[in-house]
């Protein structure tokens, strides 16, 4: 896990900024988004490369609606005893279906994503989740989307 | 939306990414049987059916400087949390909002925004903001800061967890 702050020049920047929200669908989408950025097709694909490996891009792809691809998502929380919290950590993340686990400050002190293959699924592996660590966890599937718009201004 | 079985081969060829070469469709489009055309063709239909939410850089937030990531919850009640949730999704800060279920006692709250900045305190100012804007000053709601991050990514299925959406 890398923590530190990546450095980005002003064309990294503009890149990041312009292209969070979409990539051209088309023949020759790299020469077509770079010409926007006053650079060349090549030089946008090789500034990409370098973020994804400097850790500044996780990817550079689709991200998927869960549950229009047909599987299930939701959030998760459980109360987790301070001093046993690397220990449920652990078991926890050892789930194929668990991302992004967050701790936070609260009684409710560890947070992740469960995204599952199909819906029902979800509720089994918060069962397994309950087995392996003997803690309750809390599901807190979404209700209604307000907005969804994750963008970071670099 | 229902995805042929080459579509989903399609979706599963470019989950980890797109390949950074001057024709990627192109060079997708060998491994899964199809043009460059019905590539670009299908791409642009699951686009426009929601089933890609979006197509292009994926940025990692804490490596951008944003190590502070607010997790702001708030118990509204039933009748207003539409409305509610669908202001604070116009706020600028706010780059996700959900109403979720309360999980009583442990969890009184219903709504959840994601406030991310690169300081905790102007982020906590923000938060501060977005209720005063909604004259919600006094109504119960918590601010969870992320700590450490355990696992950002899981891979086991077509569309890995690090493929969909950061916050479900």
């Amino acid at each position: 896990m890398k923590q530190q702050t990546v450095t980005l020049d002003a064309t990294d920047r503009a890149i990041i900024n312009d292209l969070q929200g979409g990539f051209p669908l088309s023949e020759e989408p790299f020469a077509d988004a770079a010409r926007d950025l006053g650079i060349d097709g090549h030089e946008l694909m090789v500034r990409i490369d370098r973020m994804l490996k400097n850790g500044a891009l996780s990817r550079f792809g689709p991200m998927y609606h869960a549950e229009k691809m047909g599987g299930g998502l939701t959030l998760a929380a459980i109360k987790v005893p301070e001093d046993d919290f690397e220990n449920i950590a652990g078991i926890v993340n050892e789930f194929a279906e668990v991302a992004h686990n967050y701790a936070r400050d609260h009684a409710l002190n560890m947070w992740f994503v469960i995204a599952t293959e199909t819906p029902e699924r979800v509720d089994e592996v918060i069962s397994e989740i309950e087995v392996a660590t003997g803690l309750k966890v809390h599901n807190m599937p979404k209700i209604d989307e307000f907005f969804v718009g994750l963008r970071f201004e670099a | 939306m229902e995805l042929n079985e080459q579509e989903k081969l399609l979706v599963s060829v470019i989950a980890d990414g797109l390949p950074l070469v001057p024709r990627p469709f192109a060079e997708i489009g060998r491994f899964v049987s199809m043009d460059e055309d019905a590539v670009i063709r299908s791409l642009s239909n699951m686009v426009a059916g929601g089933i890609i939410k979006r197509f292009g850089l994926i940025v990692r937030h804490h490596e951008l400087g944003y190590r502070a990531n607010a997790m702001t919850v708030w118990d509204i009640p039933d009748d207003r949390v539409a409305d509610i949730g669908r202001s604070f999704g116009q706020a600028d800060c706010v780059t996700l909002c959900y109403r979720r279920p309360r999980r009583l006692p442990d969890w009184p709250y219903n709504l959840f925004c994601m406030v991310h900045g690169r300081e905790r305190e102007a982020v906590l100012e923000q938060i501060e903001q977005l209720a005063r804007s909604m004259g919600l000053e006094d109504a119960p709601r918590d601010v969870l800061f992320s700590g450490r991050r355990f696992k950002q990514r899981g891979a086991h299925y077509d569309a890995t967890p690090e493929t969909l959406e950061r916050t479900a």
